[in-house]
């Protein structure tokens, strides 16, 4: 039963409501890291001796690479790091009821229009509940299919030679500092595997499973879609996701083999302490489309380029974002796309908002290699300023060693004008809902991409995040 | 019927806000319940300076008389009050909303009437905006085109008109919403506000052209010659016929005297 919770108001770059409970860990690390907490995180969860080989060699990689002196500020981060726990493993069952929500939590979650299942969930409701029986009933028919949808240890301990194969292949340790790190510390996460020529219609959502577990720190998810399948994977929730944490950083792998197609939605919301810095990548072979679809709210800082390394001819990459950053955020996002072999395609589509003194940033990479025939890409970042003083920089790296690519790149700044907000207010709104149907109007040709409830939260959240705003 | 003025602009003196220029230097004007009032004038005399006055544009500031809309201070509110009190502005340079569809965007304008709690009704909304469209000779597609965006100028003013039509204004200020659209837009415009005068007879109008054109097809009560930022003249529609033959030179004249 949580005894102190201290419940704020709501909101994306305050972080304004949440729960925190005097309810100890059943186990975490000492502060820092060492090799010793490395090897008691891979004993604790009963590893074989490859996976703490490897732990430990990715801790080795990570002291010995130095902080990033680009995207953002990271001159903190070394401090926050020494204190913080790099593993701690909650308690089996929190058990808190519905009931003991308090009434403006629940009043919350309903203005954000958040599914019951899902409002449960945010609310630490550890017991049973309805997201539950979807899941088990949607586990039958995946199971029926071949469909592999677990944590990443259960993938490990269950799957061992099929993830030993593909782990780390993507990204490996050396990748970047914090590839590293989260090599060398990676707790929780999903593994995915969809068999040769499944379809799926119903996304796989990671809330759905990572009910008991809550989104891990160092989270390692990885994900082999077989040949000419299909599928969605959707992580996330637009509700700020509460944590003591104040340093998020997952790597997630992503094979898309021939002729597959494959889409990874997230959208988070961090509280405005975390660090968030995030390494996502996907191999995309012959014929193969991978699309990222990525939201990105809240924070102190985020780093986060969701790549496509496109390895087979005509292989497809998208990448659509959007970024919002409140007062204090810096949000430093964007994408990459690799063009390795001949008609491979690439689309980066980045909507930034700033609001106060946000700051956003776009930073993507554009690389086509030589050999890589008729290969095209196009860019287009669109940045909106909502206040005098928010911020928005481009960064757009393009290298291309081969004379028949075709690369476009088109960047937007834009203000919210006072005679747009005027003709919206002439037609009967206050400030706050013109102002919310302006930047929903900016994000649109992202948001439509969305499932429909995500859309429907997305427009909520910047409606209450719009108020006060303006004057 | 009431028939004292719904509006009433008393020694309305006005510039760009926080700046040193003036631009209206008195005007005085009342429009009764369901009159209409054309008023005509040269380029830069501050027709659409007093349109936006009334509606409450922020970069404009009145320095010295009054507005007073059904009795009330208009020039104390803001421009979403007004718009909700019933002052509708259809305006000459339409303002482009990229991302957000027409439909959306008049449902989100007639949603902001409703009093907390209240929700619109989706199936009224649609039927009404489907019959509006079809009144002013609208493909239905347009209602899901974003706002202004890429829209012909023909086009953007006729939105304004689809505009005025759903959200069925007691005063309607069309400033040049003549210019720019081709002989049948016009007929189809006219027919427009002529359909709303006929629903609610009360509509007042207060229509800002150059041409003579359109009050064949708009009766106006009165006519007003705006000049250098005053009402120089006022009479009935003959006043634009004369114009039409005469042009401004005259009232140019007197007014530098
Ligand atoms: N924001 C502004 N800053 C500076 N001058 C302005 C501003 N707005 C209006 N003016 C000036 O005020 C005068 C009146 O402008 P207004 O737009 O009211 O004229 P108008 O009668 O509507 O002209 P038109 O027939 O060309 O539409 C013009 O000289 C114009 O340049
Ligand atoms: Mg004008």
């Amino acid at each position: 039963m949580p005894s102190n919770e201290v419940i704020q108001g709501l909101g994306l770059d305050d972080y304004k409501f949440g729960f925190v409970t005097d309810s100890e860990p059943v186990f975490k690390t000492r502060p820092g890291l060492d090799a010793e907490v490395v090897r008691q995180i891979s004993a604790r969860k009963d590893e074989p001796d490859w996976m703490l080989k490897r732990r430990l060699k990715a801790l080795r990689i990570y002291d010995a690479k130095p902080m990033p002196k680009w995207g953002g500020d990271l001159s903190e981060l070394e401090e926050t790091l020494s204190r913080t726990y790099f593993y701690s493993k909650p308690q089996e069952q929190m058990e808190r009821s519905w009931d003991d929500v308090p009434e403006n939590i629940k009043q919350t979650f309903e203005r954000l229009g958040i599914p019951e299942a899902e409002r449960k969930i945010l609310a630490g409701v550890g017991a049973q509940y309805d997201s539950e029986m979807v899941y088990h009933s949607l586990k039958e028919e995946w199971e029926s299919k071949g469909v592999i949808f677990d944590s990443i240890e259960d993938g490990l301990k269950n799957h061992p030679e099929m993830f030993r194969k593909h782990f780390g292949t993507v990204i490996p340790a050396a990748d970047n500092k914090f590839a590293a790190l989260n090599s060398a510390v990676w707790s929780g996460g999903s593994f995915v595997y969809i068999p040769p020529g499944v379809h799926l219609e119903t996304p796989l959502q990671a809330y759905f499973r990572v009910n008991q577990e809550r989104l891990g720190q160092f989270e390692r998810t990885l994900i082999i879609a077989g040949e000419g399948s299909r599928a969605h994977y959707i992580e996330g929730c637009t509700a700020p996701v509460y944590s003591t944490d104040s340093f998020h950083s997952g790597v997630i792998e992503i094979i898309v083999n021939r002729d597959a197609r494959f889409r990874y939605t997230t959208i988070q919301n961090w509280s405005n302490n975390m660090y968030n810095l995030v390494t996502q990548r996907a191999l995309v072979q012959q014929g193969a489309h991978m699309e990222w679809l990525d939201g990105n709210l809240g924070s102190k800082l985020t780093m986060k380029y969701p790549s496509c390394y496109l390895m087979g001819e005509g292989a497809h990459g998208e990448i659509l974002s959007i970024a919002y950053a409140g007062d204090g955020q810096h949000q430093d996002t964007g994408g990459k796309v690799i063009h390795v072999a001949p008609r491979t395609t690439s689309s980066i589509v980045s909507k930034s908002i700033s609001k106060g003194t946000g700051r956003s940033s776009y930073r993507g990479l554009c690389k086509v290699y030589d050999g890589a025939t008729h290969a095209r890409s196009n860019v287009e970042c669109d940045a909106l300023l909502i206040n005098e003083t928010s911020r928005t920089d481009t960064f757009p790296y393009i290298e291309i060693d081969e004379k028949t690519a075709t690369v476009g790149h088109e960047a937007t700044v834009s203000k919210v004008g006072d005679e747009q907000l005027f003709y919206l207010m002439s037609r009967g709104m206050d400030e706050t809902e013109a102002m919310a149907l302006i930047v929903r109007g900016f994000i649109e040709p992202i948001a439509k991409e969305l499932p429909l409830e995500y859309a429907v939260e997305l427009n909520r959240l910047i409606e209450l995040e719009m108020e006060g705003s303006v004057g | 019927m009431d028939d004292s003025p719904i509006l009433v602009v008393t020694g309305l003196e006005a510039g760009v806000a926080d700046e040193d220029l003036d631009i209206l230097k008195g005007v005085d004007l009342a429009i009764g319940p369901g009159e209409i009032h054309a008023i005509m004038g040269p380029n830069g005399s501050g027709k659409s300076t007093l349109a936006k006055l009334i509606a409450g544009h922020p970069g404009y500031e009145a320095t010295g008389g009054s507005v007073e809309f059904d009795g009330e201070d208009l020039l104390d509110m803001e421009p979403d009050e007004r718009a909700q009190a019933g002052v509708f502005m259809a305006f000459q340079y339409p303002v482009e909303i990229p991302g957000v569809s027409i439909a959306n965007f008049l449902r989100t304008a007639l949603q902001s009437r409703l009093e907390d709690g209240e929700e619109l009704d989706l199936f009224d909304f649609q039927e009404l905006l489907m019959e509006r469209m079809e009144l002013l000779d609208m493909d239905v597609a347009f209602a899901q085109r974003p706002v202004n965006d890429g829209f012909s100028g023909g086009e953007k003013k006729r939105n304004e008109i689809l505009q005025m039509a759903v959200l069925k204004p007691a005063l309607a200020l069309m400033d040049e919403t003549d210019s720019g659209l081709d002989i049948d837009a016009l007929q189809i415009v006219a027919r427009g506000v002529n359909t709303l005068r006929e629903e609610d007879p009360a509509m007042s109008v207060l229509l800002i052209t150059h041409y003579q054109r359109i009050l064949n097809h708009i009766t106006p009560d009165v006519v007003h010659v705006m000049v250098g930022g005053k009402i120089v003249e006022s009479g009935g529609p003959e006043v634009a016929l004369e114009l039409e033959a005469s042009g401004y030179e005259e009232y140019r004249k007197a007014h530098a005297a």
